[in-house]
């Protein structure tokens, strides 16, 4: 059955910009993104919007409904009362670009910034092996489709530009998280390196992050929690500590 | 806007960043040349993210029987023998390297007991084959390839002080026109899309791997991005198109509910023991296994459900089928009046595992369903029918080198590439295509640059390329885009989808002309910046040429065949396996054209036997037994 949606959609860019209001056809089944497209084909042809699958695994639809960072593919109209009025805004963390639009690039500059994986000098094609269970471990953070929802909604950063130069924000811990355990690489000290250089002792484990996290990666209690008591564990037990002095041991396990 | 053009000079243009894109450019970056990438999305957001099953590579961990000679007949096979054989040759002796070299770039494949790469069964291979991580695969294959350019980029930093000094990835630009100079190509031209402003860029050598053309039809399960764009400036480059009749619509796309139309359930639903049934409750596909596929399917219900424990003494339940033949089983179950309202059937787990095992063997499967439409896959069945899933025409290519055939400096690798899956792709053959050819393209592509140079591009070549991104905002009171689009998406769907007759076919091609006549005129509202509208346009003229292509193609080809259904030729020909179909442009309509298919090596012809080949072949290909 089709219903009227009344939508209220921010449209504007870096300089100046306001919410909107529009009505809307809503079919049963359909998602928050069914409908923006609608309105783009029929009402707002230059509408602002990225998307790519429409199935929740690109993490290209990231936008803030009715103020929850949330992905537009997966939030099902249903899910809202018959009169209530659905406002879409743009992630309220980045720069805006146009209408639901922002610029993310703060992320890929992140990513750069991340040491990336080093393999084994001498492992050749085809030997690696590696158990299932141990493989698992960061199989769990490389489920993440970077939708950076946590990113935007992590309060470290969120009203917080002067701490985005420190702050690699939860997307980065799970990628520092799943390289530390992924069970070849040889990298020493990445979450030393964590808390010293990309901001994790800022995180406060308020979990925001996991609760917006759409493919359910248990970011605090199973990457950042795990960290910190690791480099805590060096930081403040004497022995190793000394340890770590007196033999010039470059890593911290 | 002339004054304005951004220009930038690097040696290899790669148009786009899924897969075979990224593949293409670590191979470029490693032989020494500066490459630049292309996205129209964020980096990272390819439609190779789709890919749920895995990658097929025979490496023998859990059959060591499997070899890439049998690689190469179930690829064959599965092609209907219409397949390049040169490329289903490389494909299969190359992808368990590939394979290998993403895991020593730290993707984390699921293991066997003995730690080895996992491998799952999948319909048309005869041996579990394909590489996976749970259901999202293509997942991890990309951000594995996306890591991997950012690690490259942080040596360059180190090494030479800037991390784009040898790889820049330009996200969210689209390529408009391929430029061509003395012949050669010389560069492309393009606008960001956040922008509108206009790039040249000048290379002598462009890797298109822009994927597929789902968009063109009205249920797909492919992204916004699946226009066709390297289809069409390949066409319009001067390049050939080979076989565009010949599409995939994967069997079991949902129909219902609408949120999750066109999206694919995954084959290992089926591999993992999900059956098909009409709403009369049958498990109709023991009805639709061909002559050829009897000897290796199940005929009946006991012995297929015994197979999912005992591979070694049973043959392999009908839902295995490859897709073309399920696909086409389920649109006769439908239109036959068996079908749910919605025009599926039902595919069903849920009355053939426990949840917990569901869950744990589909993880994103469930997760998907539950999440996107309140469907929960371990409780109820799921509705669903043939979507447009994949391309297996593409731009005419050298196996060998990925060069586009009358293009120097054009090469293609993977979706857009044709000739390497024939008339049909076997699942999981796509993540393998994507590697083997996607490096062979950056090979291909590199020793092209190194031996011919650069090649400027001319002034004249740009204004031309200008004036077409003007020209939408010049004109008043045309056309919509999005109206057009969905006309097309029609017009395909409806006469020449999945089944085709010679009257709706030469209906198709007049009504997809008189689009394109009414595209020219097609008006955007609004500015430049980020705006979606101007953006379809571009698409739009891609999706028409691909349209195009596909419906004269296939009012030629009078046989059914893999991915090209007639029902005024219910049957394959032998004669027609011989027979490649070429599509050119002219400047103002495709043209196709009938060329002979290579005929397949001895040593190759011989890895079949002799009976099964005698059901495709003429007496007279089989007594000259292959070539030299």
């Amino acid at each position: 059955m089709a219903r009227k949606l009344n939508l209220r959609i921010w449209r504007g860019n870096s300089v100046d910009g306001g919410l909107q209001n529009i009505t809307v056809d809503a079919n049963e089944g359909e998602v928050v993104l069914d409908v923006i497209h609608r309105v783009q084909a029929e009402q707002m042809n230059d509408l602002a919007v990225r998307w790519n699958c429409k199935a929740g695994k690109c993490g290209s639809c990231s936008m803030e409904i009715n103020g929850k960072p949330r992905l537009a593919c997966m939030t099902q109209v249903a899910s809202f009362e018959e009169d209530e009025t659905i406002t879409l805004t743009p992630l309220r963390a980045f720069p805006v670009i146009k209408d639901l639009v922002t610029d993310v690039s703060f992320n890929y500059k992140k990513a750069m910034e991340i040491p990336a994986y080093e393999a084994p000098a001498n492992l050749k094609p085809g030997e690696a092996r590696m158990q299932q269970v141990d493989v698992e471990r960061s199989q769990e953070f490389r489920k993440c489709i970077e939708c950076f929802l946590c990113q935007d909604t992590c309060h470290v950063i969120r009203d917080h530009e002067e701490n985005k130069k420190s702050f690699a924000g939860p997307r980065f811990f799970i990628r520092i998280a799943e390289l530390d355990m992924h069970p070849l690489d040889t990298l020493r000290n990445r979450k030393q390196k964590a808390q010293e250089e990309h901001g994790l002792g800022m995180c406060n484990i308020t979990k925001c992050c996991t609760e917006v996290c759409p493919e359910h990666i248990r970011i605090t209690d199973n990457a950042i929690i795990p960290m910190k008591e690791r480099v805590v564990d060096v930081k403040y037990d004497p022995a190793r500590w000394l340890g770590s002095k007196i033999r010039k041991r470059d890593g911290i396990l | 806007m002339t004054n304005s053009i951004e220009r930038y000079k690097y040696d290899i243009l790669v148009i786009g960043a899924g897969g075979a894109g990224l593949r293409a450019a670590v191979e470029a970056r490693e032989a020494g040349l500066k490459v630049a990438i292309i996205c129209k999305s964020l980096f990272g957001k390819a439609h190779t993210v789709m890919a749920e099953g895995g990658v097929a590579a025979s490496m023998g961990n859990v059959n060591d029987s499997d070899n890439w000679m049998v690689h190469f007949r179930d690829t064959m096979r599965g092609g209907k023998f219409l397949n390049h054989y040169r490329m289903a040759e490389l494909h299969a002796k190359e992808a368990p390297e590939r394979v290998w070299e993403l895991e020593v770039w730290g993707a984390l494949f699921d293991r066997t007991k003995e730690g080895k790469i996992s491998q799952r069964n999948f319909g048309g291979h005869e041996y579990p084959r394909l590489a996976h991580v749970g259901d999202r695969t293509g997942l991890e294959l990309i951000r594995t390839m996306q890591q991997r350019i950012v690690a490259l980029q942080q040596k360059d930093a180190r090494d030479h002080g800037d991390a784009e000094s040898f790889i820049k990835v330009f996200a969210e630009l689209t390529i408009t026109d391929i430029l061509k100079d003395n012949g050669k190509v010389s560069g492309a031209y393009g606008y960001w899309r956040e922008s509108g402003a206009e790039v040249l860029f000048e290379a002598p050598a462009v890797v298109l791997a822009t994927g597929g053309v789902g968009k063109t039809f009205k249920i797909t399960s492919n992204s916004w991005e699946g226009t066709g764009d390297g289809h069409a400036l390949a066409l319009k480059a001067g390049g050939n198109l080979v076989d565009m009749e010949f599409l995939q619509f994967h069997p079991t796309g949902m129909v219902w509910p609408p949120s999750v139309r066109g999206l694919l359930v995954t084959e290992s639903v089926r591999g993992d023991g999900g059956v098909l049934t009409n709403t009369d409750g049958i498990r109709f596909m023991f009805n639709y296994i061909p002559e050829v596929f009897k000897a290796i399917y199940a005929d009946n219900e006991a012995e297929a459900d015994r197979w999912y424990n005992d591979q070694a003494n049973n043959r392999r339940p009908p839902e295995l089928l490859p897709r073309d033949e399920v696909a086409r089983a389920i649109n006769s179950e439908v239109k036959a009046g068996r079908g749910t309202e919605h025009g599926g059937v039902y595919l069903d787990v849920s009355k053939r595992l426990p949840a917990d095992v569901i869950k744990k063997k589909l993880p994103s499967m469930w997760h998907q369903f539950y999440e996107l439409a309140g469907v929960d896959i371990t409780k109820e069945a799921m509705e669903v029918g043939p979507t447009c899933h994949y391309v297996m025409g593409g731009v005419e290519v050298d196996p060998d080198s990925a060069a586009a055939v009358n293009v120097p400096g054009l090469f293609a690798a993977g979706e857009v590439a044709g000739g390497m899956h024939g008339s049909n792709r076997l699942g999981g053959n796509s993540l393998s295509d994507l590697l083997v050819f996607g490096r062979r393209a950056g090979i291909g592509a590199a020793e092209y640059v190194k031996s011919n140079g650069a090649n400027p591009v001319n002034e004249a070549t740009i204004k031309s390329a200008a004036e077409k991104i003007e020209k939408p905002f010049t004109q008043t009171g045309g056309e919509n885009p999005y109206a057009l689009h969905q006309e097309l998406q029609e017009v395909t769907h409806n006469l020449v989808g999945i089944i085709r007759t010679r009257a709706e076919i030469e209906s198709a091609i007049v009504k997809i002309a008189d689009i394109r006549k009414r595209s020219a005129n097609v008006t955007v509202s609004g500015d430049r910046q980020f705006n979606p509208g101007f953006h379809l346009i571009f698409d739009l003229d891609n999706m028409l040429l691909v349209a195009e292509s596909t419906a004269k193609s296939a009012l030629l080809r009078e046989e059914s065949r893999g991915g090209h259904t007639r029902d005024d030729f219910p049957g394959m020909n032998a004669q027609w396996r011989q027979v490649n179909h070429i599509s050119s442009f002219d400047g103002s309509q495709v043209n196709v054209k009938s060329q002979k298919l290579p005929m397949i090596r001895k040593d190759l012809f011989d890895l079949f036997d002799i009976h099964e080949l005698e059901k495709y072949m003429t007496p007279e290909e089989i007594s000259k037994g292959g070539s030299n």
